[in-house]
């Protein structure tokens, strides 16, 4: 099939994300002899340093350099993007809070087919591709196919491809920033306000206790402390546990909290949803207890126990402590 | 402010074991627990909060089968006045794109003000809410985590990575979509849910709506599922067993091994 394939280089500071080169990979399995245009959108230097990266990796870049574009607003790239897309283009986004807030408009916008959340591929026959998500944090997956003869707008999870490797400097910059001139939109960004620190800083502990829903009540968060004090450990959490205010938002791991490199991480009562395990990193030694034996904690976990936090939790404490 | 927000009944996926129904075509759904999408209680508990402050009413608006009406009861008894029901067995088999054309419907039988969704749905792609924007042309922001009404703009938060805020102003009417923790959902205890029990929901079909059917559903769905399956993993965890005396023994020869024992 005769396609365009587009590919949105995200950038911070200056420098491309490991999307960029994930992004590629994407393209490369799920449209193999066609050659990915990345589209570098920024503002000045910044933008300019990461045109040049992202031409080490593909043969064409467009950029696009204007301030509005500075920080990366959806609203306004969406309304960029369907102007300077060709009909039928298919375009490559991370799933990310920048892909979840511009892929759907897109695709409708576009008229075109919205894959989200994309982790394999499964082969493409004609326009029809077939790509595979996860359903319910992960307990399922599912093989999806789209119709894509109107073009796709496709988010892919970060971590799903392997990154590409940048081929030598070979790509040419196409500079489009007049085609960006004069956008405006209907929501304005104003600035980002830096996470608090908490009270531990987890990410520096070896050893941690991370505690999830399945503790089912704020009062038996004493069970993981005891346990935590007994191993010598530091006490972090998935998100439902910040949610709900039982622990702060500094004891959180994953994408939208913390990221850590312990040593050992014993997780207690957390289903392993790809936000939470997007925060654990360097390859831990991961125990997992959970009463549901198909929790996708089971799969990124060295040991597993299938049982009830509430009876494993006083007897680990009680023999971890005659241990000693 | 009127607002409406829309809710989805979803399996619960921390009450549940899935699994694939044999060929793949669906998972077990018998004794399935369902329950109101998470995200979304905090998204009506954020519309009642606004109206508290500002006036108004909220809406809650589901599309599903005849016992999304549970669900819908459950969100009005939070505090929400109206509610609404999308039920037609057209609309089965909808993708995402479909599912917005339909909400698109019932969100132009009134002037809303504000819509508000989900982030995503436990058993969703986190897609509805900024199809719906683009499908009535509002300004759209997803993973809100904070609403302040400053007349016809709104200063919002979204949650970004590493858990930053990104604060933006967006004008109204708009749609955002909703991320967990912005709130405190309020408790519903039955009293909540008997008090609201005898209200009239109106129940609207495709003709109502006014949406053409060979728009949505299965037949006009570009995407589709074509199968469940149990992904072929890496060996994944050593599962320990016996009993809890004997698990927690190898656990902690385990941890010593491992240095988890500080
Ligand atoms: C944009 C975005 C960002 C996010 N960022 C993060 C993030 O940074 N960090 C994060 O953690 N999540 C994040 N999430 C949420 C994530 O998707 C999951 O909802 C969350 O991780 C689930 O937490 P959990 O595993 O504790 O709860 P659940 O998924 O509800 O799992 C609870 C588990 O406990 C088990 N259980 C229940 N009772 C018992 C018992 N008595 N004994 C043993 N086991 C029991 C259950 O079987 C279940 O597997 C994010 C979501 C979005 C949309
Ligand atoms: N069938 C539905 N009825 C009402 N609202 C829905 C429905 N499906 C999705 N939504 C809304 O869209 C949000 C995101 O869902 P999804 O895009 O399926 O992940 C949900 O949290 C709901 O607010």
């Amino acid at each position: 099939m005769a396609t365009q394939v587009f590919v949105l280089i995200p950038h911070a500071a200056g420098k491309a994300d490991d999307a960029a080169l994930e992004l590629l990979s994407a393209a490369r399995a799920m449209f193999p002899g066609v050659t990915p245009t990345a589209l570098v959108l920024g503002a000045g230097a910044d933008q300019t340093a990461v045109a040049q990266e992202a031409a080490a990796a593909y043969p064409e870049v467009w950029g696009f350099s204007q301030e509005v574009l500075a920080y990366p607003n959806a609203e306004l790239i969406r309304p960029l993007l369907l102007k300077i897309l060709p009909a039928g283009a298919v375009v490559l986004l991370p799933h990310s809070t920048l892909g979840i807030d511009l892929g759907p408009g897109l695709s409708v916008k576009l008229g075109a087919a919205y894959l989200p959340d994309v982790v394999g591929f499964d082969g493409i026959d004609g326009s029809l591709l077939k790509v595979v998500r996860q359903e319910f944090s992960g307990q399922v997956s599912a093989h999806v196919q789209a119709d894509i003869v109107k073009g796709a707008v496709i988010t892919v999870r970060s971590g799903a491809f392997q990154p590409a490797q940048p081929g030598p400097a070979a790509g040419t910059v196409v500079d489009k920033s007049a085609e960006a001139a004069g956008l405006t939109a209907r929501r304005r960004f104003v600035e980002v306000v830096q996470a608090e620190a908490g009270d531990v800083d987890i990410t520096r502990e070896d050893v941690l206790v991370a505690v999830g829903r399945g503790i089912g009540e704020q009062d038996n968060l004493s069970l993981v402390d005891e346990l935590a004090e007994a191993m010598g450990a530091t006490v972090c959490c998935s998100r439902p546990i910040v949610d709900a205010k039982w622990l702060d938002k500094g004891r959180q791991v994953g994408t939208s909290g913390a990221t850590v490199k312990p040593k050992v991480y014993l997780a207690l009562g957390i289903s392993g949803a790809f936000q939470h395990l997007g925060g654990l990193k360097g390859s831990p030694f991961v125990v997992a207890v959970n009463k549901n034996p198909k929790a996708p904690i089971f799969q990124a976990a060295q040991v597993g126990v299938v049982g009830d936090l509430m009876e494993l939790l006083p007897e680990l404490t009680q023999q971890i402590q005659k241990a000693r | 402010m009127e607002i409406l927000v829309c809710v989805k009944r979803v399996p619960d996926s921390a009450e549940n074991e899935i699994n694939v129904a044999a060929g793949g075509a669906d998972i077990c759904r018998e004794d399935l627990v369902y329950a109101v999408n998470e995200w979304d209680n905090y998204a009506v508990e954020e519309a009642i909060q606004i109206v508290e402050r500002e006036g108004g009413s909220v809406t809650v608006v589901a599309l599903g089968d005849a016992e999304i009406e549970e669900s819908v009861r459950r969100e009005m008894a939070m505090g929400a006045e109206q509610g609404l029901m999308l039920v037609d067995a057209g609309f089965a088999g909808s993708d995402g794109l479909g599912v917005a054309t339909i909400l698109k419907a019932a969100a132009q039988k009134k002037r809303y003000d504000l819509i508000l969704t989900g982030a995503q749905a436990e058993d969703g792609a986190a897609q509805v809410g900024g199809m719906l924007a683009a499908l009535l042309d509002h300004p759209y922001a997803s993973l809100v985590n904070k609403v302040d009404v400053n007349g016809q703009t709104l200063r919002i938060g979204r949650e970004i990575e590493g858990g930053s805020q990104e604060l933006s102003d967006i004008d109204l009417p708009c749609v955002l979509s909703i991320q967990t923790g912005i709130n405190e959902p309020r408790y519903v205890g039955l009293r909540g849910i008997r008090k609201v029990a005898s209200v009239e929901i109106p129940v609207l079909n495709g003709a109502d709506l006014g949406v053409d059917l060979a728009s949505v559903g299965k037949a006009a769905a570009k995407v589709r599922r074509v199968d469940y399956f149990v992904p072929v993993v890496s060996a994944g965890a050593e599962m320990l067993t016996g009993s809890t005396k004997e698990v927690a023994a190898q656990l902690v020869e385990l941890l010593k091994a491992k240095g988890g024992l500080n």
